[in-house]
């Protein structure tokens, strides 16, 4: 009897993960979803940068420190040439540290457009961290399955004209709730740049990524860059001295 | 007179040897005419094609405007004021747009300044008017030669261009090269391409705005400029003068050298002489000749060899030098570097140089070279005339 009991629990469980699964979440759940799995109060992370160029491929090493949206501290461990050098983003300041030069140098202007360390991704790309619904607005065109996976196809259209990319296409898996493919879009259209993630692991309780590729769609035949996560903690104790000027020399 | 008969007696007489050292000083008074005559026609060149193409009469700057400093320049462009619009409306200023972009020649990416210029426009020389004739969706882009050597790109290509407009927003539209400059002037080349400016003010949201406004040749600055910033010629030369200038400064230890060539030529040539010639002092001074004549006498020769020099240069040196200044010298070519473009190295150089020769250079090249060579003339004989008579006719050695 307990036994049926408990099958029947289990079958009507499974029945209504199923049919919330398949029920077409309003686009403000969905967003809040992502944010949900992919924000943290902080985070310490070791990845790899791989930037595949048109002759050879390079793999820049880095160790980042964030809080929020707006605080980043990231420190470039490897190859040589890199290492030691420094990146600091404190709200919408971005500076950068260089141990051959031993200067500081603040990103802004037309130098946030320009790529970081060779990459497919601008610092423009890497200062967006406003909250999407406050961008765009968001609709669910509906659902798509890819290799065997559901997603939930999201279109953002921007309602502000500050924002770098007025239209943006995100796949959203119904599963993990993460956007596993997103599209970035031109005013007129043209799509500009793509982004793919992959290797999701259950984390601390929460989907995680841990490799992303993005990828410059107006180059011809580029590999995108890739960015594979070796390790990732969250809710650490991060000084705040970690986020000031000062340590970007130390 | 009778100076002057025995210095040229004593001229022709030494024969070969004289001709010798006129051919050389010829060479120097040439070289040194012929070098200042180039890089007189280079700098000339240089500053008139940096007038025609790119400053015109000066120009009115928006406030942020500074092309040293392209970090200001996505700030750098507003609605021109209207003293400076009413110019433009009259046809006597061209306002010019930029911004920087990416373009992807290839599929490759590559940053450039994007400048948007009214197709029109007749105060630049400068062949905008290809931008008016395309008719299709794309940007029609004009660029310079070397923008299309570098990016490989030929009329009739097409890539994509990226941008962000006045509100940092991300766009991209496929270009055009409806046509490629000849241009001189690297300044409006290397790096940039240039659209229409009322297409590029669409693209970036910034209606009727421009970054600066270029006026005519010989018009008068304006009182009011509601706060842009006047640009007259001589500011916006101040680049290439300085280069001038510099140059000038560094040309007189090329003539030094020139000089002392020829200088070391005629006064080894007056010491032998006199060496050769002690028994002949020996024998004037001995029939009365003073000191002061012999040094006369010698100094005279060292004055006709300089004459003599002035001719030669005319004779052979003139036609090139004519040449120089009226079919121009293909330097680049010369030094089998033909297919390689001034442009791309930097610097502002015609294809063919034309020499700009001045009396002034004549006249300070003749009187600069006949007081060397009187000098270097004048330092031997003095110091023959200090013998004795009689050690001249034994033959002393001095």
């Amino acid at each position: 009897m307990i036994k049926i009991l408990r099958n029947t629990t289990f079958l009507a469980l499974i029945l209504s993960v199923l049919s919330a699964q398949s029920e077409q979440p309003t686009a403000e759940e969905l967003i809040k979803a992502i944010d949900d799995n992919m924000s943290a109060d902080n985070r310490v992370i070791t990845s790899k940068m791989i930037v595949h160029g048109r002759r050879a491929s390079r793999t820049i090493e880095s160790r980042s420190w964030v809080v929020g949206t707006n605080l980043a501290f990231t420190e470039y461990l490897s190859p040589p040439r890199e290492a030691g050098t420094k990146m600091l983003k404190t709200k919408d300041k971005l500076w950068t540290y260089s141990p051959q030069t031993d200067r500081i140098i603040q990103i802004s202007g037309h130098m946030l457009r320009q790529s970081v360390m060779g990459s497919d991704m601008s610092y423009t790309d890497m200062m967006e961290d406003r909250p999407l619904l406050e961008m765009y607005n968001a609709t669910v065109e509906g659902s798509e399955v890819i290799d065997g996976r559901k997603y939930w196809i999201l279109y953002l259209d921007a309602k502000v004209s500050d924002v770098s990319y007025p239209k943006r296409r995100s796949w959203v898996d119904v599963e993990y709730l993460l956007p596993m493919k997103e599209e970035l879009y031109a005013k007129s259209g043209k799509l500009l740049k793509s982004s793919t993630m992959g290797g999701v692991m259950k984390i601390e309780g929460r989907w995680y990524p841990t490799s992303f590729n993005f990828k410059d769609e107006l180059k011809r035949n580029s590999k995108g860059t890739q960015w594979v996560i070796d390790t990732i903690e969250f809710d650490v104790d991060i000084p705040e001295s970690r986020f000031s000027k000062a340590s970007l020399r130390k | 007179m009778l100076i002057l008969k025995l210095a040229y007696k004593n001229l022709v007489g030494a024969g070969v040897r004289t001709w010798l050292n006129v051919f050389v000083t010829a060479i120097s008074f040439f070289l040194i005419i012929f070098m200042t005559g180039l890089y007189q026609g280079m700098e000339e060149h240089s500053l008139q094609i940096l007038i025609d193409t790119e400053i015109a009469g000066g120009a009115y700057w928006h406030p942020d405007y500074d092309p040293a400093d392209p970090i200001a320049l996505e700030d750098a462009h507003g609605t021109p004021p209207s003293p400076v619009a009413a110019l433009i409306e009259d046809g006597q200023a061209v306002p010019v747009l930029i911004s920087q972009a990416a373009i992807y020649p290839n599929g490759r990416i590559r940053p450039v300044i994007m400048k948007g210029i009214i197709p029109g426009q007749t105060i630049l020389d400068f062949p905008s008017s290809t931008l008016a004739g395309y008719e299709g969706s794309d940007i029609p882009v004009l660029i310079g030669a070397g923008m299309a050597k570098s990016s490989n790109l030929k009329a009739g290509d097409t890539f994509i261009i990226r941008w962000l407009d006045a509100n940092k927003t991300y766009d991209a539209q496929e270009g055009i090269v409806v046509a490629v400059m000849e241009t001189e002037n690297f300044q409006i080349d290397l790096g940039q391409i240039w659209i229409p400016i009322e297409r590029m003010q669409q693209m970036l949201s910034m209606p009727g705005e421009a970054s600066y406004v270029t006026y005519a040749q010989g018009l008068d600055a304006l009182a009011e400029t509601d706060g842009w910033i006047l640009r007259d010629a001589a500011y916006l030369n101040r680049h290439m003068v300085a280069a001038i200038d510099a140059d000038r400064q560094a040309a007189p230890i090329l003539y030094a050298i020139l000089l002392a060539l020829a200088a070391m030529g005629i006064f080894n040539s007056q010491v032998l002489t006199i060496f050769r010639r002690q028994k002949e002092i020996g024998t004037l001074m001995a029939l009365g000749m003073t000191r002061p004549k012999v040094v006369g006498l010698f100094t005279t020769e060292g004055g006709m060899n300089a004459f003599l020099a002035l001719i030669m240069t005319i004779i052979l040196g003139g036609p090139v030098l004519y040449w120089s200044a009226t079919t121009g010298i293909p330097l680049l070519e010369m030094y089998g570097m033909g297919d390689v473009d001034a442009a791309e190295m930097g610097f502002i150089m015609a294809g063919r140089i034309i020499s700009v020769y001045s009396v002034g250079l004549f006249v300070t090249t003749t009187i600069l070279v006949s007081m060397i060579v009187l000098i270097v003339s004048y330092l031997p004989a003095r110091r023959i005339a200090k013998m004795k008579p009689t050690d001249a006719l034994r033959g002393k050695v001095y």
